[in-house]
């Protein structure tokens, strides 16, 4: 057989599928073909590589070239130039955002030198959807040396002593929670793998699904053997249709081969996994509103004890993790506990997936080893702010967590500072804010998603979270009240303590975390009706400025409300009472009078507000 | 292969896939390995220095030595083509020039098997940026 001597690894994520990357590959398979170098060049598409804002991606092995923001049309010059003539396509190569300078080989690009793969090793490096290329890179191995090698005890120790934890936003460690569902004695268990994540912009554990199924059917196996489980489910959202359809091949492509199904390499082990549907909804990542929803029933949490351990799906003991928990096994078992537990801080071994957002250069997925600080993830890897602006606060742990500002940036990150910090892991979003974002606005947007998918099944999530909502709403939009702030942190508080669910009980977080650390703005807003960052409409004004005016009356025959006075050739004034905020007399006038500004005379705008609120209310 | 019913079936598999894709996979650590250019400035895989780069990958998979086998454009040496660099893990990358299939041979034997120095060296300017 021949031996493939150019590899051309394109794309075919979820985000560089939307930039054509699948006309891309078809036109180099085509280019390929039309050359005859079919027996030397291997075409292939992947799981995501990361960076999915400069797709498409076409990585070139074993030379690690990275291109990006490739078009279908490039194709055949990639085809001519470098596959052919050994010379790189300079134009289509990443660039340093710094040095504007082209960087030709992937492992000098400051994106991925900070970073250690364990979970995405294979996103990027593997035709997900051919089950022989996940064996070359040692699928299975793992399952076929605890399977022959240890028994389910010793394979529970080693995950144990390994120290990994849950990626699914607790972070209970895995080993115990195996130990206690294998204690559990039952007929029937079950191995239940949570692929919900709702997080908003959250995305790693569908980028493992997509980029490498195979090491998470594997690792449910082994757990399956460790627990006592001879059936796995994954309960995936039915808006992952690429992750669904590569997960349903790769289950097919290992049945066929007898890796999932009866006696599994020969032994007496049987296993095999099905797929459930979600329909989307963030309480359904929740454990027990998982199990009722896979089960037919409403999606909604209930009371623990019991555990899943205990009761789970169908009233048998489960075993429930998360994607990116099972993503670790494989490779803790063939590498050893100790080669992981030497990764990582204190209590938090091992890496973390993050979908880094927000205003970063390089925005994508990252995976870092634990105790990485957050200047190396946001000056390093994530490449620094974008245009030059000021870092303000990263969010972390979605709607369940917080911020963490200049002041945290150089603590390591692990499980224990973030929710010393007042925010939390979570399942991994990682969102950089910078001097234009207002925090009581970033509070309020996760407030809004939290009032959307509360469940409703309990009073202080239900209507607690609808009132806090509706503060932080008065409160952007000028209309806040004095002892708001104080109502805000008490309520919050309550909230904390009495939902049922770990939803409410952690609903509060991004309003608590903002309030302790970025008071100020909470203040400006209230007492001194002032958005600093302009982010809050409704405390902008319009503002016409005496030494440019020159009194030509165009504003005022615009302006629907007649908020605007002034005689001919006078200076003109907003009222600001009337005026509605539209805009039309800034865009009319021709002299760059009227500007939209947030640092109106205070007593002024909070006059204007508080007459307006009391009128209107 | 229908089934992979043993681990020792799937450890056959594996090296059987591993015989096609092993470049891939091997490219992501280069440093640690043997990494050899092979410079094809006009012609390319499709024909002349091919030849050199087959047969340097398939000498070095029979012999077991693990290494990168890439090609580069003109590396400058233009005079003596085909031309190959050899870096071996830790050492400075040395260039060959006039590299045919005998002189690889004695290349895989003798420098990257023994570490000796051989003729037909291509002196490098270090200074180079
Ligand atoms: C509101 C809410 C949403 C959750 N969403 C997810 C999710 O999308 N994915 C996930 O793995 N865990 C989610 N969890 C955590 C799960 O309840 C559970 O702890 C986790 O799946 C256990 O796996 P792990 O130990 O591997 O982290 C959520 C928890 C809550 C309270
Ligand atoms: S805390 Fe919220 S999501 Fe959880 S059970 Fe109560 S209402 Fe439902
Ligand atoms: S349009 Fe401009 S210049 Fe004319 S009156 Fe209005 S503010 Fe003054
Ligand atoms: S913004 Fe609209 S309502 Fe206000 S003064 Fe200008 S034209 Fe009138
Ligand atoms: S989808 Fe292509 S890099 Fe993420």
């Amino acid at each position: 057989m021949s031996k493939y001597k150019m590899h051309l690894l394109v794309c075919g994520g979820t985000g560089c599928h939307s930039s054509e990357s699948y006309r891309l590959y078809e036109t180099l398979r085509d280019q390929v073909e039309k050359r005859g170098l079919e027996r030397d060049v291997q075409v292939i598409l992947t799981g995501c590589f990361g960076f999915c804002e400069k797709g498409a991606i076409l990585k070139v092995m074993p030379d690690n070239t990275f291109y990006t923001q490739v078009k279908p049309s490039d194709a055949e010059e990639i085809l001519d130039e470098h596959i052919i003539k050994g010379r790189r396509v300079h134009r289509l190569l990443y660039t340093n955002p710094e040095t504007e300078e082209h960087v030709p080989d992937s492992k000098q690009m400051d994106f991925y030198r900070k970073q250690l793969r364990i979970a995405l090793r294979n996103c990027g490096a593997v035709d997900p959807e051919n089950i022989d290329e996940s064996i070359a890179r040692d699928a299975y191995q793992a399952l076929g040396k605890a399977l022959t090698e240890y028994t389910p005890a010793e394979t529970v120790d080693l995950i144990k002593r390994s120290g990994l934890r849950g990626r699914g936003g607790a972070g209970f460690p895995t080993g115990l929670k195996w130990e206690i569902a294998a204690r559990n004695g039952a007929d029937q268990k079950y191995v239940v793998c949570n692929a919900d994540e709702g997080d908003p912009g959250a995305f790693m554990d569908r980028s493992i699904l997509e980029g490498d199924p195979h090491s998470v059917l594997e690792a449910m196996a082994i757990c399956g053997y460790c627990t006592g489980a001879s059936k796995g489910l994954v309960y995936i959202r039915a808006e992952y249709p690429l992750a669904i359809k590569r997960l349903k091949i790769a289950i097919g492509q290992a049945r066929e081969y007898g890796l999932l199904g009866e006696h599994i390499l020969g032994t007496d082990f049987s296993f095999d996994v099905t797929l459930r549907y979600g329909a989307g909804a963030f309480v359904c990542g929740e454990e027990t509103a998982l199990i009722h929803s896979m089960e037919g029933k409403r999606g909604e949490p209930s009371n623990k004890p019991p555990f899943p351990a205990q009761s789970g799906y169908l009233g048998k003991p489960s075993n429930v993790n998360n994607v990116e928990t099972f993503a670790n096994i494989p490779v803790i078992i063939l590498k050893g506990a100790e080669w992981f537990s030497a990764i990582g801080t204190g209590r938090s071994k091992g890496t973390k997936v993050f979908a880094l957002a927000g205003k970063i250069n390089n925005v994508g997925l990252i995976e870092v080893p634990m105790g990485i600080t957050l200047r190396e993830i946001i000056y390093e890897i994530g490449g620094g702010i974008k245009n030059g602006k000021k870092f303000k606060a990263v969010q972390t742990g979605g709607p369940s967590g917080g911020c963490l500002t200049e002041k945290h940036l150089d603590t390591p990150i692990d499980y224990e500072s973030l929710t010393a910090a007042g925010s939390m892991m979570g399942s991994g979003g990682m969102i950089v804010l910078d001097e234009d974002d207002c925090m009581v606005s970033v509070a309020k947007f996760y407030l809004g998603f939290i009032v959307e998918e509360s469940c409703g099944k309990c009073a202080p999530c239900r209507i607690g979270n609808k009132r806090l909502h509706e503060a932080l709403t008065r409160i952007t939009e000028g209309k806040g009240e004095a002892d708001d702030i104080d109502r805000l942190r008490n309520l919050g508080t309550v909230i904390k303590d009495t939902s049922l669910c770990g939803l409410g009980q952690t609903s509060p977080n991004p309003v608590l975390s903002t309030l302790d650390n970025f008071m100020d703005e909470y203040r400006e807003h209230v007492h001194d009706r002032k958005c600093r960052s302009g982010q809050c409409r409704g405390l902008l004004f319009y503002v016409i400025s005496k030494d440019d005016c020159i009194g030509c009356m165009a504003c005022r025959r615009v302006c629907p409300t007649h908020a605007i006075s002034g005689e001919k050739k006078g200076v003109h004034v907003i009222d600001q009472h009337i005026c509605i905020k539209c805009g039309a007399c800034m865009e009319k006038c021709q002299f760059d009078a009227i500007s939209l500004r947030n640092d109106y005379p205070r007593a002024t705008a909070a006059a204007a507000v508080q007459e307006e609120s009391s009128t209107h209310s | 292969m229908n089934g992979i019913k043993t681990l020792a079936d799937l450890k056959r598999k594996q090296e059987e896939v591993m015989s096609r894709m092993g470049q891939r996979n091997r490219g992501e650590n280069p440093e640690s390995l043997v990494q050899v250019k092979v410079a094809m400035a006009t012609c390319g895989i499709a024909s002349g220095a091919k030849e050199v780069m087959e047969y340097f990958m398939d000498e070095l998979d029979r012999k077991e030595i693990d290494a990168v086998v890439t090609q580069t454009g003109c590396m400058g040496y233009c005079f003596a083509e085909p031309t190959v660099e050899i870096t071996l893990p830790g050492r400075e990358a040395i260039v060959f020039g006039y590299v045919d299939i005998r002189k690889a041979g004695e290349i895989i034997e003798r420098y990257i098997g023994e570490g000796e120095l051989l003729d037909g060296i291509i002196p490098q300017n270090y200074n180079t940026i």
